[in-house]
């Protein structure tokens, strides 16, 4: 009983960790480089909205994803019972 | 007041305050030495990373490379920040159940084999060495260029500083300094770029500012983008390096960041697993709003360099210009004997050698800023480079000390001896450190790049798969290291040090990957070796594969321990 459920606490954990590394890649290699001459097309005020993700965009969204993150997993800790007491 | 006034008040100043908390916070057992107790709160522990990270690099050099790099800089902007995403989902928590002291720790014990355990200890000795002989450079040439002391003695007065917290207070004193320290350097950085922003495009916020409009009416970064293409560079905006190189370099700085051996062990310092996962997230915080700030500051600062040196005549150019003329960091040669300034990328006509790292130690001297700003610059400079000189010492004294003595030398070592054998490293680390700081092998700069390329290749993986890959095993895990690390060796003895082979040329390059992105094909390389090694050999035994269940879970997180 408890096998099955640490695997599907760890399933989950996964789960997100797939979810938020796709947003990392995305935001970083993506949007930052891969994609950056047809977001360059795109203004944001005064940047270049390629440029933007390279140089500020990408950064911001890695804090936020790590928060993501934090809030998701301290969640799933106390619904699978593992948190630290 | 003038500026070397200025900058012995507050420099002095903040070494006082550093020296303080080192004596408040003296370390009584190898815990404390080693892992600061284990009870540093997150929030605190955010900074200190912060400041760990943050070197004399990132404070002195990285928005001056930035500036000239233009769109290329991006490598180090998202390279340096994208790793602690890595590190908060899939390092920190896990590293932190697993509860021990050091990197080696785990590799040794998830391997179960000491040959694992001293690969480890000789990579994370490397890595630091390597990258602790640059901060004593820096401490040097920051006390040179503001305090007018020459560079070797600036260099001893950091080592004594240094040596004073890092072995009187361990782990636990460098925390608190770093916290400090943190504060400095960022208020430091912060200053003259909220004057910049302010004076150049009326947002005080540089992170705005670098998109708003001149008093012109022209955005700041098409006048750049123009400025940039009547002298003939490649435009600031889009860059000239290839794609796949691009990706290779952000690669590896990312994985390179997640590897070292320095920056992991923070987060063994906090009470809880939760702990670990948020103070990575603070961590980064800390270090965006520097990050964020930089490329704003090299847009500025290349703006206005341009605009003040270019078609003008050399006569009329402010005194900025003599005084770090005189420091060999700015040189004018007048090809067409006009006394006009001609810069620009054409090698034939420009006339101007600029070295990247005056940029932001000179940015507020050519925007004109009050003297105190510049101490001040001077003041964050030192902050940066001693923080992470003592994250880098204490690592080498624990490796020394717990990875080496204790757990392959003298098991039966008392916790009061080891503690003097740790201190003993520390010191012995510092001297060490401060010899190549004044004496500098030739290739340290070019080092320093690497070492992330060499943290990439060698334990990122092996960590990786040691949380998430069960059936990985010993044999597996040491081929892998020393595949990813030789290769990477290689690649850069042959291709970047030139001690294999002769001169090359970046048409050589495999694919077209620079020496500084090749950390990224290391890893790749020690991932496949590893995996397939693994098939052939016996899967790990059952505690083991036990041990790797339980750091899945919080529950049941105590404190670090070395047992």
């Amino acid at each position: 009983m408890e096998d099955k459920w640490h695997k599907q606490y760890w399933q989950r954990n996964l789960r997100y960790l797939s979810i938020l590394l796709i947003i990392w890649f995305l935001s970083s290699f993506g949007f930052g480089i891969f994609f950056v001459d047809t977001l360059n097309t795109v203004r944001l005020g005064g940047f270049k909205l390629g440029f933007w993700f390279a140089q500020q965009g990408s950064i911001y969204i890695f804090v936020v994803l790590i928060f993501l993150y934090v809030r998701w997993m301290n969640k799933l800790d106390k619904k699978y019972d593992v948190d630290e007491k | 007041m003038d500026v070397q006034t200025w900058t012995y008040i507050i420099v002095g100043f903040t070494f006082a305050i550093y020296i303080g908390i080192a004596i408040w916070s003296r370390a009584g057992s190898t815990k404390e030495f080693y892992v600061a107790g284990g009870g540093v709160s997150p929030l605190a522990n955010g900074m200190a990373t912060a400041a760990d990270w943050m070197s004399a690099a990132s404070f002195i050099s990285m928005a001056g490379l930035v500036s000239f790099m233009g769109y290329d800089g991006t490598v180090y902007l998202m390279g340096w920040t994208g790793g602690y995403v890595l590190l908060a989902l899939l390092l920190a928590p896990y590293l932190r159940k697993f509860g021990k002291f050091t990197v080696p720790d785990f590799i040794g014990d998830r391997y179960y084999s000491n040959l694992a355990r001293t690969v480890a200890v000789v990579c994370a000795l490397f890595v630091s060495f390597t990258y602790v002989a640059g901060q004593m450079r820096g401490v040097g040439i920051v006390f040179a260029r503001f305090l007018e002391v020459d560079i070797n003695t600036g260099v001893v007065i950091g080592m004594c500083i240094v040596l004073i917290y890092a072995v009187l207070g361990g782990m636990k004193g460098i925390t608190y300094t770093q916290v400090a320290q943190y504060c400095v350097l960022i208020f430091a950085y912060m200053v003259p770029a909220i004057f910049i922003s302010l004076i150049m495009t009326g947002n005080p916020i540089p992170q705005l500012g670098f998109g708003s409009e001149l008093s012109d009416g022209t955005y700041l970064l098409d006048k750049l983008d123009g400025l940039h293409q009547e002298l003939g560079f490649a435009a600031y905006t889009t860059g000239k390096k290839t794609m796949i190189d691009l990706t290779f370099i952000t690669a590896a700085l990312m994985v390179g960041t997640a590897g070292l051996p320095h920056v992991i062990v923070r987060f063994f310092t906090v009470p809880r697993v939760k702990d670990a996962r948020i103070s990575a997230g603070y961590a980064l915080i800390f270090i965006a709003i520097l990050y964020t700030t930089a490329p704003a500051i090299a847009a500025f600062a290349r703006t206005n360099f341009i605009s003040t040196v270019h078609n003008k005549e050399y006569s009329s150019l402010p005194e900025w210009f003599s005084n770090w003329e005189t420091t060999g960091l700015i040189k004018f040669d007048d090809k067409n004997n006009d006394g006009i300034v001609t810069y620009g990328a054409d090698a034939n006509t420009n006339e101007l050698t600029i070295d990247p790292d005056i940029m932001v130690l000179a940015n507020p001297e050519i925007a004109r800023l009050p003297n105190w700003v510049i101490a001040l610059v001077a003041a964050g400079g030192l902050a940066a480079a001693l923080s992470t000189a003592a994250g880098l010492l204490l690592v080498i004294s624990t490796s020394i000390a717990h990875d080496l003595i204790k757990k392959q030398i003298a098991p039966g070592l008392t916790d009061k001896n080891q503690l003097w054998f740790a201190r003993g490293a520390a010191l012995l680390a510092v001297i060490v450190a401060g010899y190549f700081g004044i004496n500098p092998p030739g290739f340290v700069a070019a080092v320093v790049a690497l070492a992330f390329g060499l943290a990439a290749a060698s334990f990122f993986p092996a960590i990786i798969m040691g949380i998430f890959y069960k059936r990985m095993n010993k044999e597996g895990a040491i081929a892998g290291m020393i595949a990813g690390l030789s290769i990477t060796l290689f690649y850069m003895m042959r291709y970047k040090l030139g001690w294999i082979g002769g001169p090359t040329t970046p048409a050589d390059w495999w694919f077209g990957i620079s020496p500084e992105g090749f950390g990224t094909a290391g890893m790749f390389v020690n991932f496949a070796v590893s995996l397939v090694v693994s098939r052939f050999t016996p899967a790990p035994p059952e505690d083991v594969q036990e041990m790797v269940e339980s750091i899945r879970y919080p529950r049941g997180a105590g404190g670090a321990t070395h047992s």
